[in-house]
């Protein structure tokens, strides 16, 4: 059970919150034009990494904030979390 | 009777407790500190089991977690419990055990014939021979084999036991109490550190208490007994014995199975059998100590053999001989020491060491001794079936592949040491790379990837001046680390006896002409030449070798067997062992209970439930509840001898007819608060939500971000910056995160909040042509009339004081109101309601009428809405605003989804107006057609139209607005039903919609 830094909260364990999938992925401003390949993009297409890995989380159990987690895939490793707007 | 071989006063028993238990329905005698292993031996008893495979007499080998064999079936408490280890096991008065594996008894087995027919049974046996005919597997083969192998049966009873678990946070968890885990805990809580110290036995200790040391100005049990009891009193340490630390999960989080209660004949009211610990520590040190490894010659899985180390526990714990004509066979130092116990109480044993004559402290002691040592000698087989007799020993050559004259001599036990195996599990699970020691012939853990240090034998480091010297600073240094103290304790002097080193020596050459079984795992059966006959038949990945031969597969997950395994591997490969590297080691280190895993999560305490402010109301009215979600809710109020059918209908009718009242409290609910609201709901709907004005609620339709539709509600205005948002009950909880993602992640600029209120409001629906008349009796007060409420219409009131709030909304599709109070006025609200309603005769409805109702009227719900269907499949497309951007609108421009020939939502009726459509039937042409019949689609919900008294389905089907007036069948093969129907219009009752109006 990994252990998770909410930048809100503290450290708490894995089973207060929710993965949310890839952080690095944005999703296209309302009424803009854009073609099949990028909405596709959006929507499907993801890299699914070994290794380093930046992702969202929600506190679900907790203060329900979404925040991001750069983390390893193979070895569950978690150099940083960081709130929504805040960057690697 | 006595007990034969029990020692005078030797031992950490209490000869002062005699305590009786019954062993295949024999009684014998023990004393309290004795494990039934000990106990049995000291009455005789070696014959304990059977082996996995050829069904080979198994006796015990080691005295603790490491044992392969001796596993039984324990009668505790009028329980059976299988898979329990003989050698772990604390004997308690009455305590009863059965052996495993064998029919009809344990000195007759039929099964043993497996052993006569070894030759045919080689490694793969399985594999090559199940095979065919293919049909036969689930028929004949798999019940034989299961039948034939397995140790012990489970139980069908429910398990009246308690498990429980626990989390725990510290700064060091030390797993194991010898030398090393003692000094380690004790130098890190001195400097403040908070420490869990966890002993898998009953007693703390470990080596130190069968090992001749001294410690400062005390014997090594002394020390180790003072160094307990000062640990016990400080508050900063916790301190337990019966707990395996089991498997070294990520982040430091750690397991532990404490055994609370089974060495007691039952279970105290309120205790728990075991308990859980999940501990998350910042540091851990691993002082698992090491494992003795086993020499491996002819028929060394005899009963009788037993490892040197375990010899000398049941001597120095347990009071108790293994034998009185030992032989002990060893290719180190420290069988000296099990040798010299020996002869202290009186035994006259033979060495037989695998070096050349040396000389170092102990074996001078054994020397001086007068014990008969042969060295450069081997035990090439031990003879005798169900308890060895005797042993074929040879002088061996100095490279160690030809044997001398065999001579036979006399021994009723061959205590065998092939020197120690570090016990590295947690170590390596813990993602901690290892790397072969060539000065022990085996892993120890190098380069770390967590917060753990390993010390003791566990790193292999044998000798106990180094393990406390380095654990004392292990425990200084990463208490310092977390404490910032600097309070560090000097290490005490030892006395002890210096060893010489270990031959390189594990296997003993087959004599020519010979074929004796060398058995490497003794859990599995598994032998020298099933090890050669893989690599024969190409196997090469260790990994590979081990599930092809099952090597170190069983429960004892070989302990005993790996290293030697992988021994073989390389000098067959002519490898070296590190080339061939080990298998994966993986939680947990010994089996723990499903039980303790499970915890009290068990039957109804798996998952919370919920429950209505108004849930004692339907238990008192008869209602049979349903689970939706977590929740529990009146799937029909049962009158008299009704059956499902019957009140649902007559729920229904009534209120087609006059008036019904459903809770409706477990519909999600979700307020949306702030200035952007409407521009948020805007986004999150499919359908215009700026221009709604407060007072009035709007239905809407919310899509994933690849266009399917997530979940519908409707969504009322209750001020001007305020919205009151329902949703599917089984949506709820996904709804509110999925708002949250877009304000805080993808919208943070939007100015909303939102927060669930499910819990907040009690929910009643009032439905039926007579819901107006009851309404207005219920708010006099109030305009209730079509002028006053419209459709779609929400007001804020009062019901006889409390504050209410009424929206206009049906989902019966009759004309219908929601009433909404706070939760604690729930009941009162449904009792006013019951009681003013009496009049128009209403009736209480659940959910089977619910979806009566809304399945006639076509309103889709969760069996239409399924996680597949877009807007247009569902009939939801007039919801879909083409002015605005919503979440999701763009992959509704897929080809996939705007293609002709999708499948729609329509209505199906049966021909014959009789015969109801199981849900799931597919939706066919011909009914005959050969198979795979081309299926249009599925039904997706089926009632008993109350409107029209005949059953009416729901489905979606491919092209399905053109096949409406269209004969075609649903089938359902698993009913076994083939049904003529016609397709209809999903609008099958009102499908203007003027009732919801009126």
């Amino acid at each position: 059970m990994l252990f998770i830094k909410c930048p809100y909260c503290g450290i708490r364990s894995q089973n207060e919150f929710a993965y949310g999938g890839d952080a690095t992925v944005k999703r296209p401003e309302l009424n803009k034009e854009i073609s099949d390949k990028e909405w596709d993009d959006f929507v499907y297409n993801r890299k699914s990494p070994r290794g380093k890995h930046l992702e969202f989380w929600h506190h679900i159990s907790g203060c329900r904030q979404w925040f991001k987690v750069h983390r390893d895939t193979a070895t569950h490793e978690i150099f940083k979390t960081l709130k929504p707007h805040e960057e690697l | 009777m006595t007990q034969e071989f029990r020692l005078k006063d030797e031992g950490l028993i209490d000869r002062s407790k005699k305590i009786s238990f019954k062993f295949n329905g024999k009684k014998y005698f023990g004393y309290e500190g004795d494990t039934l292993a000990s106990a049995l031996i000291a009455n005789g008893v070696h014959l304990v089991g059977r082996s996995f495979k050829y069904h080979r007499p198994r006796g015990f080998y080691g005295a603790g977690v490491d044992d392969p064999y001796a596993l039984v079936q324990l009668i505790r408490n009028n329980e059976t419990i299988p898979n329990i280890k003989a050698t772990e096991q604390e004997l308690f008065e009455g305590l009863e055990a059965k052996s495993v594996n064998c029919w009809p008894n344990v000195n007759f087995d039929i099964g043993g014939i497996n052993n006569f027919l070894r030759i045919f049974l080689p490694a793969g046996f399985y594999y090559k021979t199940f095979m065919w005919p293919k049909s036969f597997w689930y028929r004949i083969y798999e019940p034989f084999i299961r039948k034939a192998a397995g140790f012990g049966v489970v139980t069908h009873e429910h398990d009246k036991e308690r498990y429980e678990h626990k989390y725990e946070y510290c700064d060091l968890l030390v797993t194991g109490s010898g030398p090393s885990g003692l000094a380690s805990a004790y130098s890190a809580a001195k400097n403040g550190a908070k420490v869990i110290l966890a002993e898998d036995k009953p007693r703390f200790g470990g080596s130190l208490l069968t090992s001749e040391v001294t410690i400062g100005n005390q014997t090594g049990k002394e020390w180790a007994d003072k160094i307990v009891t000062e640990l016990k009193e400080m508050p900063n340490v916790v301190v337990k014995n019966r707990a395996q630390v089991f498997g070294y999960y990520d982040h430091n989080m750690l397991v532990m199975s404490e055994r609370i209660s089974e060495h007691m004949p039952k279970t105290e009211k309120f205790m728990p059998k075991q308990k859980l610990w999940y501990i998350r520590a910042k540091e851990v040190v691993i002082s698992s100590g090491s494992i003795e490894r086993p020499i491996v010659f002819g028929n060394n899985d005899t009963p009788g053999i037993l490892l040197s180390s375990a010899a000398k526990e049941y001597m120095k714990v347990y009071g108790v001989l293994v034998g009185k004509k030992p032989l002990i066979f060893t290719n180190n130092d420290s069988a000296y020491e099990t040798a010299i116990e020996f002869k202290k109480n009186g035994i006259n044993p033979i060495v037989l060491d695998s070096r050349k004559e040396l000389n170092s402290d102990l074996i001078t002691e054994a020397k001086n001794l007068g014990i008969d040592i042969k060295f450069e000698h081997v035990v090439v087989n031990a003879n005798g079936y169900r308890k060895v007799k005797s042993a074929d020993i040879a002088k061996i050559s100095e490279d160690k592949t030809n044997l001398g004259k065999i001579e036979n001599i006399a021994c009723d036990c061959i205590c065998v040491s092939g020197f120690w195996t570090p016990t590295i599990h947690l170590a390596s699970q813990s993602g901690g790379k290892t790397k072969f020691n060539e000065d022990i012939d085996a892993f120890i853990p190098s380069q770390s990837k967590q917060n753990e240090t390993t010390v003791g034998s566990a790193n292999g480091i044998f000798n106990l001046n180094d393990t406390l010297k380095n654990s004392f600073e292990a425990g200084y240094e990463l208490s310092k680390k977390i404490t910032s103290k600097e309070n560090k304790l000097s290490v005490p002097a030892v006395v002890e006896k210096k060893n010489s080193k270990h031959d390189k020596f594990w296997c003993v050459p087959l004599p020519k002409g010979k074929k004796y079984k060398r058995f490497l795992d003794f859990q599995n059966d598994v032998a020298v030449s099933d090890i050669e006959l893989a690599l024969r038949e190409g196997y090469r990945s260790i990994e590979h070798v081990k599930r092809y031969t099952t090597l170190g597969m069983a429960t004892d997950q070989g302990k005993t067997s790996n290293l030697n395994g992988l021994q073989l591997v390389s000098n067959i490969e002519n490898k070296v062992v590190p080339e061939v590297g080990h298998t994966t080691f993986r939680p947990p280190y010994t089996p723990v209970s499903i039980g303790a895993i499970v915890g009290r999560e068990v039957g109804k305490h798996s998952k919370p439930t919920r429950k209505s402010p108004m849930h004692s109301w339907h238990e008192k009215n008869n209602a049979v509840f349903v689970d939706a979600g977590l929740w529990l809710r009146p799937r029909y109020y049962k009158k008299g001898n009704e059956t499902l059918f019957d009140a649902s209908k007559r729920e229904a009718e009534n209120v087609r007819k006059n008036v019904g009242v459903c809770d409706v409290t477990t519909l999600g609910k979700i307020d949306v608060k702030g200035p952007d609201a409407a521009e948020f709901l805007n986004r999150v709907y499919t359908n215009a939500w700026l221009k709604l004005p407060v007072g009035k609620a709007r239905y809407g339709v919310m899509l994933r971000e690849d266009g399917i539709v997530m979940d519908d509600g409707t969504t009322t205005r209750v001020s001007e910056n305020h919205y009151h948002m329902t949703t599917t009950t089984a949506q709820a909880a996904n709804v509110l995160s999925h708002l949250e993602y877009y304000l805080q992640i993808v919208w943070p600029e939007l100015n909303v909040n939102v927060v669930s209120t499910t819990e907040q409001w009690a929910g009643a629906a009032i439905a039926g042509p007579k819901s107006r008349d009851l309404l207005q009796k219920l708010f006099p007060e109030t305009d209730c009339s079509n002028e006053g409420l419209p459709f779609m219409g929400f007001i804020e009131t009062k019901l006889f004081g409390v504050y209410a709030r009424i929206f206009r909304i049906s989902f019966s599709g009759e004309l219908a109101y929601e009433v909404n109070v706070e939760s604690d006025n729930g009941n009162f609200m449904w009792e006013k309601i019951i009681e003013l309603g009496e009049e128009f005769k209403i009736q209480p409805y659940g959910t089977e009428a619910l979806s009566t109702l809304r399945i006639e009227m076509g309103h889709v719900a969760g069996s239409e809405l399924d996680g597949r269907t877009t807007p247009f499949d569902s009939s939801l497309e007039g919801l879909l605003s083409k002015k605005k951007d919503f979440i999701g609108k763009r992959s509704l421009q897929k080809e996939a989804f705007i293609s002709p020939d999708r499948e729609k939502l329509v209505g199906v009726v049966p021909l014959d107006k009789k015969t109801s459509i199981p849900e799931g039937s597919y939706i066919v042409r011909d009914a005959n057609a050969k198979l795979p019949n081309p299926k249009l689609g599925h039904v997706s919900a089926s009632c008993w139209s109350v409107e029209y008294n005949n059953p009416f389905s729901l489905a979606i089907i491919k092209d399905g607005k053109n096949m409406i007036g269209q004969k075609l069948f649903a089938l359902s093969p698993l009913k076994k039903k083939s049904i003529p129907v016609e397709i209809v219009s999903s609008h099958y009752v009102d499908p203007k919609g003027e009732r919801v109006r009126s």
